[in-house]
């Protein structure tokens, strides 16, 4: 186990110096310097800017300069925010992106577990037809659509909730029920076809055969057996959910790393672009070694075979 | 368990041998045969939604490429007098549909007040700079499906090519290979594309279809892997490979039919998330521009306006979700019609 | 009930399955008793409906199960008539049940400790430490080396025959009157085999249970059962103790399956396999269905479905050959020997009275 955890951290730092390599010299590729309004600038002007941003040295040196930043936990500096470091940013805002985050996977898995479940007990009926249709419209409505349409009739409309902005709990519904569509359409897809699997298992024939109840195979049984691999989705959720924070947050204005993602793409502040992309893969990375940790932990039948069963 | 011999009736002859050549044929299988793509496509018809949203797709489909040659209005011609104009159906008075608005409480014709004529309609209304909604939804339409469609195309040539040499190769090849699967895989989709994007020209259609294809393949190259690798020890491969065919020629005639339910399946799934990605790229400015058009832009310009004249969103977000639903629930079927274990 | 001797009295059972291709006629008027502690075997090869027939004791058929007639008396009730609810009281306390495939059959994620408990919290009302302290005990009498130590391990560590002792502990735990074995052995080893039908037997003399024992494999029955029930194409065509369903068959199909079975004084070469395959019981065909298959049938058996004839007062066959108006035929020369062999039987002084069982 010990061995297999060793090669998964140095394939994790292998995958962050490719994103980063990578992102560097895109970015290169690309026109565009921290110089805004360049017209009005003298030479030595321009000059000292450029040097501020270490652009004068050439590419490899910057190059070198960058990687060895990131191990000290500088990203650099950001071209909008003309002398803000760009770990300062997304540190700041790191707060918003992972409430809302974290809301939006609770309130998805829990509701998707309890929508896949139903699906697959009472199969064919019209329970599991409305549980399919929901979750198949949480695939087919894009996040930003789902907001959009959120903001309109819950917020605007309806005054319910607040429409933008981010000042306390009752802020966060509207992004968060945005956000959790998704997570919660993929789990009860997930749920509903490894339940339908399980519960027709020979261990729950033998569960049915020992007269437990309905509710006590699911719970006992199939529940358990249809989670562990479970586990395995959250990596994907959690990609799936940054994708959904870069608009959901712009729509609602949540100060959070999506929305500066954003922004720093349409005006070209290509460190905060680089340093939000190194933090997204390393943020995914973590969380993918974390649930093949926790799946090695509570699936019994993998538990020892790192030791050779 | 009665055995009354005085209620049987004998007839005589009863007990002549049987005569087994005449007899029916014990031999024979009681159900027709089918071919495998007959089975697939009749247990399709028999799945009713998945069967619809077939219908629905050559629909859209049929509306996308050939609307233009039946539908005479340029999705690009701008007309600012008429801007932002709702859906008029002649002849039709429905609330929405009528040319009517309602504007701080009072129902007004939009169109008399802009000085339209009476000739002058627009089925699904106009937008901010007067362009018929219409046409720009087919257009757009049209758009992200050739986005969606090609993306999907490279993205299965490279997932089927890579999984299948992965697979096939096995060793040192594969393993090295499902590293490069296993390190691509644990970056971000997104942000792959949104460098991808930004970093080639910004705009363009060929750059966001290299972002979604160069993104997409590893799910593909992943399954067509895991099969390779089940069929690759099969009897059939094993006699084929016997017999010396060539590697490739084993590949084409009997590894990638029967790979072909798992690429058909992906695949159902792989182009709405082309065209979701598409959206999302469009949608946040970095992908198709003005004035082309796409499902993303034209939900992203129609967001603007949308407290005011919620049909410039609402239309094409509409077109957006049938495509969607309409492909993943055929993905769903297709899955249920290839998988010969859910046969009922 | 008919006779107080009998536990399971099943009459005139028809279950059909609807499916996409229509109804398939699973049973066919199917009645047979299982009486109080004996071993009643139903042999049959696949499709014949004898795992249809065990589930519908248990309540366990698919949803897309219909029985169309008949009853199953159990404590003087009809088990078809009962509720869901009331099933559940009965399943795994008073009828239990053993799966084939002892490698699936455990949940991979809960300790056999605890797997073997539930029927005990579930039945006897027993708080989690009691029911595990005597699922131990069960560990024991099952023959699990070290039972304290492995109690709390998973499915996953134990081999193959290991865990078929296990399943066998969760049926028995509540000691059930009834059991019912779906071919317990067949993904075991031969060695192990022989091992797990020792160990039923034994538990069966020690909690006094009747035994349904179902399998495809005649070998199995003959160290097994004290009855024989042979099942085809969703009938049972013939029905009686070891010793007659061995030595004295009647039946054309009867045959063929001993016919098939390899012994030790078959003579070289004399193995055969039925030709042909099943009847699909979509259509069932009239008359008797192993007649398409059948090297001995005659014109009546398309026609008419043979009634049960009877051979002795515990031996009964459906064959239009124990008509008396039928021709005399010669049963295949293996079945001959075999007849030959169960006349001495007969014989009181017979040497090989015993010999029957250990075959």
């Amino acid at each position: 186990m010990r061995k297999y955890l060793l090669k998964r951290i140095f394939y994790l730092f292998l995958t962050l110096f490719i994103v980063a390599t990578v992102t560097f010299f895109l970015m290169k590729l690309m026109p565009g310097t921290p110089l805004q309004n360049e017209a009005k600038l003298t030479a030595t002007e321009k000059a000292a800017i450029l040097a501020q941003y270490g652009l004068d040295k050439p590419v490899w040196l910057q190059y070198f300069i960058y990687i060895g930043g990131i191990f000290k936990g500088s990203l650099g500096l950001s071209f909008q925010f003309s002398d803000q470091a760009v770990s300062y940013l997304i540190g700041s805002r790191m707060g918003p992106s992972m409430q809302l985050g974290g809301q939006a996977l609770v309130v998805g898995i829990i509701l998707g577990i309890i929508l896949g479940a139903i699906g697959a007990i009472r199969k064919d009926t019209w329970a599991d037809r409305l549980a399919t249709i929901l979750s198949i419209l949480g695939i087919a409505v894009p996040s930003f659509v789902l907001a959009i349409l959120l903001q309109y009739y819950l917020g605007l409309k309806t005054g319910w909730f607040p429409v933008a902005g981010w000042e306390g709990f009752a802020y966060t519904i509207l992004p968060t029920l945005a956000l959790a569509a998704s997570p919660l359409a993929e789990t009860a897809r997930f749920i509903r076809t490894d339940m339908v699997d399980v519960l027709s298992s020979d261990y729950i024939e033998l569960a049915k055969a020992k007269g437990l109840s309905k509710f006590g195979i699911v719970y006992h049984h199939a529940l358990r057996n249809s989670l562990i691999p479970m586990v395995t989705l959250i990596g994907p959720l959690a990609a799936a959910l940054m994708t959904g924070s870069m608009v959901v947050e712009n729509i609602f204005s949540v100060p959070g790393i999506g929305e500066q993602f954003v922004k720093s793409i349409l005006v070209n502040d290509y460190p905060t672009i680089m340093g939000v992309t190194i933090f997204y893969s390393a943020l995914l990375c973590l969380l993918l070694l974390l649930t093949d940790i926790v799946y090695g932990i509570i699936d019994p039948r993998i538990r020892l075979s790192g030791n050779g069963d | 368990m009665a055995d009354n011999l005085k209620d049987i009736e004998i007839k005589p002859g009863d007990f002549e041998p049987l005569d087994k050549t005449a007899g029916p044929d014990n031999e024979r299988i009681a159900a027709p045969s089918l071919t495998f793509g007959q089975d697939v496509w009749r247990r399709l018809k028999s799945n009713k939604t998945a069967f619809t949203s077939f219908i629905v797709l050559v629909l859209m489909f049929l509306i996308a490429f050939g609307g233009q040659a039946v539908y005479h209005h340029d999705p690009n011609a701008q007309e600012p007098k008429y801007a932002n104009l709702p859906p008029k159906i002649p002849g039709v008075g429905l609330h929405g549909l009528n040319g009517h608005l309602n504007q701080s409480g009072k129902d007004v014709d939009v169109y008399a007040a802009a000085g339209a004529g009476k000739d002058v309609h627009y089925i699904l209304g106009t937008d901010y700079l007067g362009r018929d909604l219409l046409a720009r939804i087919m257009y757009g339409t049209r758009i992200s499906l050739e986005i969606a469609l090609i993306a999907t195309l490279i993205d299965l040539t490279i997932g089927v090519g890579f999984g299948i040499l992965s697979g096939w190769k096995g060793g040192r090849v594969d393993l090295f290979m499902q590293r490069v699967i296993e390190i691509l895989s644990s970056i971000p989709q997104l942000v792959v594309m949104v460098l991808m994007a930004t970093a080639f020209t910004k705009t363009g259609m060929a750059s966001i279809i290299a972002a979604i294809a160069i993104t997409g393949w590893t799910t593909m190259a992943r399954l067509t892997r895991a099969q390779t690798l089940q069929l690759k020890n099969q009897d059939f491969i094993l006699a084929a490979r016997t017999l010396g065919e060539s590697a490739p020629k084993i590949a084409w005639k009997h590894l990638l039919p029967n790979l072909s339910s798992v690429i058909i399946i992906q695949t159902m799934f792989t182009i709405p998330s082309a065209i979701f990605f598409e959206a999302f790229l469009s949608y946040i400015g970095i992908g198709i521009s003005s004035p082309q058009a796409s499902l993303g832009t034209l939900i992203s310009d129609g967001q603007k306006n949308f407290q005011f004249l919620p049909y410039q969103m609402w239309y094409p977000a509409i077109v957006l979700i049938i495509l969607m639903l309409a492909f993943n629930l055929l993905g769903d079927g297709m899955r249920d019609a290839f998988d010969p274990k859910s046969k009922r | 009930m008919e006779n107080p001797e009998n536990v399971i009295e099943v009459r005139n059972l028809e279950i059909d399955f609807h499916t996409y291709a229509g109804e398939v006629k699973a049973i066919r008027d199917v009645s047979f008793d299982l009486r109080k502690g004996e071993t009643l075997a139903i042999v049959g090869e696949s499709g014949s409906g004898k795992s249809v027939t065990t589930r519908s004791l248990m309540g366990l058929l698919a949803p897309n199960a219909e029985i169309k007639k008949g009853s199953i008396m159990f404590h003087g009730e009809d088990i078809i008539k009962k509720s869901e609810k009331d099933m559940q009281h009965i399943r795994g306390k008073d009828i239990a049940m053993i799966f084939q495939d002892p490698m699936t059959s455990l949940d991979p994620t809960m300790r056999i400790g605890m797997q073997i408990a539930e029927p005990l919290m579930k039945h006897k009302g027993l708080k989690k430490k009691e029911a595990v302290a005597q699922a131990l005990e069960m560990l024991k009498l099952v023959g699990i080396t070290d039972p304290e130590a492995r109690i709390n391990d998973y499915p996953y560590q134990f081999s193959g025959g290991m865990r078929q002792r296990i399943v066998i502990a969760i049926a028995l735990v509540c000691y059930p009157e009834v059991l019912i074995a779906d071919e317990p052995t067949t993904a075991l080893d031969v060695t192990i085999q022989a091992q797990i039908l020792d160990l039923m037997k034994d538990l069966q003399n020690r909690i006094d249970t009747s035994i349904i024992f179902i399998t495809h494999d005649l070998g199995v029955v003959a160290g097994m059962a004290d009855r024989v029930a042979v099942m085809y194409a969703g009938k049972i065509v013939e029905y009686g103790t070891v010793d007659e369903i061995f030595f004295n068959p009647q039946h054309p199909y009867t045959w063929g399956l001993l016919n098939s079975m390899p012994t030790l004084d078959t003579a070289s070469g004399s193995l055969r396999a039925i030709p042909g395959t099943p009847p699909d019981l979509l259509d069932p065909p009239t008359g008797d269905a192993f007649a398409a298959r059948s090297d001995y049938a005659m014109k009546i058996d398309t026609e008419k479905q043979p009634p049960f004839f009877k051979v002795s007062d515990t031996h009964y066959a459906a064959t239009w050959l124990l008509h008396p108006d039928a021709p005399k035929v010669t049963p295949p020369a293996e079945i001959v020997r075999r007849q030959k062999k169960f006349a001495e039987m007969q014989k009181p002084e017979a040497p090989f009275a015993h010999t029957a069982s250990k075959e």
